[in-house]
């Protein structure tokens, strides 16, 4: 088990690799003209010149890639073509601003997708069912930016129970840095006051971001529920004359959970790549605000640097989950 | 009293383009000691019968238009779920077909006998040698001894090892007997067994059989026993009820109905049993002309009852 981890951990390397790589050719091999667009729009060459030397943008691509691996080995993620700031600290500041963001709106999803899709299996056909059915089915369909869009209107506009917008006031200062994660830290440092802020700040985007996720684990819980219901093993667990809340909470649970697992692994990148549009409207300081600006700026060391943190994200997530995927079902083997 | 008294029940199920008659008008009864064997072909209603007993057919599509069934004097087609389940693993046990699908795959072995023997001990706590007013933790070790030593008495060594193992660990024959120990974990007094054998290679089948024959001779125990398989029944059973069509065409002591049988359907059955020495032409099946005959005779009968 343990040598499994080491080893699947070991593996992210070449992965990440091979894709920076790819990611660093397509990046530079675009057209556009991002030294020019640096300099300014009444650059010389000369200074031209001197911005593409300063950044080491004259030598060779190989060579850029070459110098740009070797930097990251030390930890310098390069820098930006327009803040001149290191992407390492811009990184560290928006990344977990955005996990934080995932993370909660995953943990919104599971909690409240499973047991609801479990009590829709249970009561398959009947209102409750119809209704989660039908409401899921909405919050599938609708577009993130409205749904956080109407949110706003809600809690924020109309019923002022929530900030707009942002992570932390400005006026105030957020809590000291320990993860990054304005939450954990406030645990952390026993702040209980910044963690209600925080948490004001956090609910309505994760809960916008949450929704999509929440209606397939919903639907997907509900799928599984009902065929582990139809195995001949809970007609022999009803035969013994097991209680059903038993049978259902215990027996059927782990077994439907452990198929509904995948989905849920696969959504933690469609999260990360889709918080774009929900920071952009609650003003969230996150990667997806972050990266987009960088894409249209033609800015490509921080979109290079955004992309290898994602995929890092999602690799040690597909370890996580095949690790819960073994603790759930005995019959994998971590091999 | 009879342990186990069919009165001309009469089953329907739902479905969408209406209700079906299963079942017309079982009757069977069941004592202590008897090993009745239900034979008949695929769709006849033999397991239905004994879902139904247990009263384990969803409530939605199955509905019982008439008869009554008695387990020790009471009918559990009027009875609630309270009861039921108060009946099913304490009174009533039942194993199924196929050993491989009816153990949970994410369970150990423990676990789950352990909750079944737990179960049977609120209503009957003595078989678990308790007085009912033990702890959790006191009970919960009764149960796991209890099942240690059933397991150890049904031929698995190691049991204590072995209630810490996944069911895919197991051979077929062994988790079969994981499940017989399931069932007669609570003491029932009826066994109800669904074709137990029919997923299992000969030799793992005779041991199977032996297990139960002992359970009834060690405990006293009825049985009901459902199969396709007239050799079994000539090997195991006491007693053989026929079925076809949702009916007992013929019921009796196996050594009379297997000797010399009256009704037609059960010769039709006995005479597709293929020989050692058959050829693919001397195969014999039931086939439509034959079927037209025994529908024939079937009316003719229920004329005569009537008249």
């Amino acid at each position: 088990m343990l040598w499994y981890v080491i080893r699947r951990l070991l593996l992210i390397i070449p992965t990440l690799l091979g894709l920076s790589v790819i990611v660093f050719a397509i990046a530079r091999l675009l057209p556009g003209d991002p030294v020019g667009l640096a300099a300014g729009p009444n650059a010389t060459p000369e200074v031209i010149a001197s911005v593409a030397a300063e950044f080491g943008l004259d030598k060779p691509i190989p060579v850029q890639y070459w110098n740009y691996l070797t930097g990251l080995l030390q930890g310098d993620w390069g820098v930006s073509l327009f803040s001149r700031r290191p992407v390492a600290a811009d990184l560290a500041e928006f990344v977990p601003a955005t996990l934080e963001l995932v993370i909660a709106a995953l943990l919104i999803a599971v909690i409240v997708g499973i047991p609801l899709g479990l009590l829709a299996a249970i009561w398959r056909d009947g209102i409750f069912d119809y209704l989660t059915r039908t409401v899921s089915l909405g919050a599938i369909a609708m577009p993130r930016f409205f749904l956080g869009l109407l949110l706003q209107l809600a809690f924020a506009m109309a019923l002022n129970w929530l900030p707009l917008s942002g992570r932390f006031p400005l006026i105030e200062f957020p809590p000291e840095r320990i993860t990054g994660f304005y939450t954990v830290d406030a645990i952390l440092i026993g702040d209980w006051h910044a963690l209600g802020v925080a948490l004001q700040h956090l609910a309505l985007p994760a809960l916008a971001l949450s929704l999509s996720p929440l209606a397939t684990i919903l639907r997907m819980m509900r799928a599984s529920t009902i065929e582990v219901l139809q195995q001949d093993y809970i007609l022999t667990e009803r035969a013994l004359g097991i209680p059903s809340w038993i049978i259902l909470f215990k027996y059927t649970l782990r077994n439907a959970v452990s198929a509904t697992l995948t989905v849920i692994g696969l959504y933690v990148s469609w999260l990360l790549g889709g918080t774009v549009l929900v920071e952009t409207i609650f003003d969230w300081p996150g990667i997806g605000l972050y990266s987009t600006q960088a894409i249209l700026g033609q800015d490509f060391m921080p979109v290079i640097g955004v992309t290898l943190v994602i995929a890092m994200i999602y690799l040690v997530t597909s370890v996580i989950v095949d690790i819960l995927q073994a603790v759930l079902n005995p019959k994998v083997r971590l091999q | 009293m009879a342990l186990l008294d069919i009165s001309d029940l009469h089953l329907s199920m739902r479905s969408f383009e209406g209700e079906t008659p299963i079942l017309k008008g079982i009757d069977l009864t069941v004592e202590r000691g008897q090993i009745w064997g239900v034979v008949g072909e695929t769709g006849s209603g033999k397991s239905l019968t004994g879902l139904t007993i247990s009263r384990l057919l969803p409530n939605t599509t199955a509905r019982y238009t008439g008869g009554q069934v008695l387990f020790d004097g009471k009918d559990v087609l009027r009875a609630g779920e309270r009861d039921m389940r108060a009946l099913r693993g304490g009174r009533i046990g039942m194993i199924f077909q196929d050993p491989t699908t009816n153990l949970n795959p994410s369970f150990r072995i423990g676990t789950q006998m352990v909750d079944a023997a737990l179960h049977a001990a609120r209503d009957k706590p003595a078989i678990l040698g308790l007085t009912g007013r033990e702890s959790r933790r006191a009970r919960r070790r009764a149960a796991w001894q209890a099942s240690v030593a059933l397991l150890e008495s049904f031929g698995l060594h190691d049991a204590e090892d072995r209630m810490a193992r996944f069911p895919h660990e197991f051979s077929g024959g062994m988790r079969q007997r994981v499940l017989i120990a399931m069932a007669m974990i609570g003491q029932p007094d009826l066994l109800i067994a669904d074709e137990p054998t029919t997923a299992l290679d000969v030799s793992v089948q005779s041991q199977i059989l032996r297990l139960i024959h002992r359970l009834v001779e060690e405990r006293n125990i009825g049985v009901m026993f459902i199969t396709h398989n007239l050799g079994v029944v000539a090997q195991l059973c006491s007693h053989v009820a026929v079925m076809y069509r949702g009916r007992i065409v013929e019921r009796g002591p196996v050594s009379k109905v297997l000797k010399a049988p009256e009704h037609i359907y059960t010769r039709a059955l006995m005479d597709a049993i293929p020989t050692a020495r058959a050829q693919m032409d001397t195969l014999r099946g039931i086939d439509w002309p034959l079927r037209d005959r025994i529908e024939a005779e079937i009316a003719a009968t229920a004329k005569e009852v009537t008249a």
